[in-house]
């Protein structure tokens, strides 16, 4: 009796991180292969060199030349430090900055005119100021994926506060939470659906600059490494530079995506 | 008097322009009275349980509770909502000690056995470790009426607790709520727009009409402690308020079947 009962099989950690399913499997497949077929079939016919419109098999050669002299590696972590220390700064700072005024309604309006002009500033317009500030290195990236990040995750908050159903907050009230424990107890929570879709925003967005930021101020990282291949005319280097950024960032979406899951399951907030 | 409710206004603005919501409620009760106040919708039985509980304050009149002048909720009362007001993100079992959080002279071991005690009270013992979204309706108010229980409140407030839930489910958690009022001697104070309901639960019915919302009459239900849905007395007595909704003169206002 049992050996013939469906079991529900969840899909594996694997198949979740890339965000695949079986069905979409095949549809991911031909999506790259339409890809490489339009990029190799460009590549052949178009006239250009090769050195300045590499073929899939080139940008494949130069991955793996890159990969053997150990600089793709380097690049890759001096690109995660940076982007881990501004990113998580940034989204810690948004989140308790943007409970808190999301709470006191007043801090927010008087905050919410100069949020809304800094706001469609982009990130690397600051970059002469930081650069001067700080001179070149890990800061001005670390500050650009900041300023990147902070704006989306902090405005998700404030309005997840502001979305919560009152209910949460009488209860809270009459059981007597107090003015500090009702931010983890009942406003965290109880916005957390809407400060994780700024998170996740905030994530692409920040992982965007990450980009730009490196390319004006540091001497490391995926971002220089666009600039230095250009500089020595390396165009697979740069294809393959570019391959490796996208990748990484649908990398990081997916792990963030499946761990918003993870608590939304825990915390019973799915809706399922 | 236990509860002292005089002269009570209450006014909102509506676009602009003041709206009566209460006018001149005054209603005594007793420590251990289950009361309810029986209106249709938007005579203003939410707006008089929120200014009872502190969550609203009236616009004039004064609200007393053991002789102390109501300003904000307290913690040993506690109100219960039609959609049950747990919290999705905890346990069922967490939710309940949510009513023991703040008190720190009970620790967790304490706090979780109290919060355990109740739940069994109600039925859900088996169910501590669930998350509330996934039990029926009828499941997460017993939940949440375990969770009032916990906080030992004097008084229960309900605001239309039963009004989400199946007829049958309805009738199963009334008795269990008259039963458990009065092994705990709380004074509960339910609202309800079903007439059968609150002949069913109340020693007094507070009968409410709208525009302006107002107390019209009070009825004394004496029917004793086990009543009979089908009974004469009680088919009478759900006929004389229908009654009242329907006239037009002002009721006199203590009144006994
Ligand atoms: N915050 C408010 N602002 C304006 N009008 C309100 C407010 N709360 C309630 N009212 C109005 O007061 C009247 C009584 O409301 P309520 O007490 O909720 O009625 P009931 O619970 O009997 O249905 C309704 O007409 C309602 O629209
Ligand atoms: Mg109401």
């Amino acid at each position: 009796m049992s050996d013939n009962f469906p079991v529900p099989v969840r899909p594996g950690l694997f198949r979740r991180l890339l965000g695949l399913r079986l069905v979409s499997l095949g549809y991911v497949v031909a999506s790259f292969g339409i890809l490489l077929a339009v990029w190799w079939t460009g590549a052949l016919i178009s006239g250009v060199s090769e050195a300045l419109f590499p073929t899939p098999l080139g940008t494949f050669r130069a991955l793996v030349e890159i990969i053997a002299d150990g600089s793709l590696q380097e690049h890759i972590l001096a690109s995660m430090y940076r982007f881990a220390a501004g990113f998580l700064s940034a989204v810690l700072l948004a989140v308790i900055l943007g409970l808190v005024f999301g709470w006191y309604g007043v801090l927010f309006r008087l905050v919410n005119p100069v949020v809304q002009l800094l706001r469609p500033v982009s990130p690397i317009a600051w970059m002469p100021f930081i650069v001067l500030i700080f001179g070149i290195g890990d800061i001005p990236a670390i500050v650009i994926i900041f300023i990147a990040g902070f704006f989306p995750v902090f405005l998700s908050s404030v309005a997840g506060v502001r979305n919560i159903p009152g209910i949460y907050l009488r209860v809270a009230r009459n059981f007597g939470v107090g003015r500090v424990e009702i931010f983890w107890k009942i406003l965290f929570p109880a916005s957390f659906t809407q400060i994780a879709g700024g998170i996740r925003l905030a994530l692409g967005t920040a992982w965007v600059f990450l980009v730009c930021g490196e390319m004006v101020g540091a001497q490391s990282g995926l971002g220089y490494l666009i600039i230095d291949a250009r500089n020595n005319l390396r165009c697979d280097i740069l294809a393959a530079d570019i391959a490796v950024i996208g990748l990484i960032g649908l990398i990081l979406n997916s792990a963030l995506e499946y761990g918003e899951h993870l608590i939304l399951r825990k915390w019973g907030l799915l809706g399922e | 008097m236990y509860i002292s409710i005089s002269n009570v206004n209450k006014i909102y603005t509506r676009k602009g322009r003041p709206f009566v919501a209460l006018e001149n409620v005054s209603l005594d009760i007793e420590r251990g009275e289950f009361i309810c106040l029986l209106g249709p919708s938007g005579c203003g039985k939410s707006t008089l349980l929120n200014a009872i509980a502190g969550f609203e304050t009236p616009s004039s009149g004064r609200i007393t509770i053991d002789g102390n002048l109501v300003t904000r909720p307290s913690r040993r009362n506690v109100t219960i909502f039609q959609n049950y007001g747990l919290l999705p993100w905890r346990s069922v079992l967490k939710n309940v000690e949510l009513a023991l959080e703040s008190d720190r002279s009970i620790d967790r071991g304490e706090r979780a056995r109290r919060a355990l005690h109740y739940l069994e009270l109600v039925g859900l013992g088996s169910f501590a470790a669930a998350s509330p979204g996934t039990l029926s309706g009828g499941q997460q108010q017993r939940v949440a009426i375990a969770r009032a229980l916990t906080a030992d409140p004097e008084i229960i407030f309900m605001d239309e607790p039963l009004g989400a839930l199946d007829a049958l489910t309805r009738m199963k958690l009334q008795d269990d709520i008259l039963r458990i009022q009065r092994s705990e001697r709380k004074t509960v104070i339910f609202v309800t727009h079903d007439i059968e309901e609150a002949v069913y639960l109340a020693d007094r019915v507070v009968v409410m009409t709208p525009n302006p919302g107002m107390v019209k009459s009070v009825l004394k239900v004496e029917l004793g402690p086990s009543r009979d849905r089908t009974s004469a007395d009680f088919v009478r007595l759900k006929e004389r308020i229908f009654a009242i909704f329907n006239m037009k003169e002002t009721y006199p206002i203590e009144y006994t079947i």
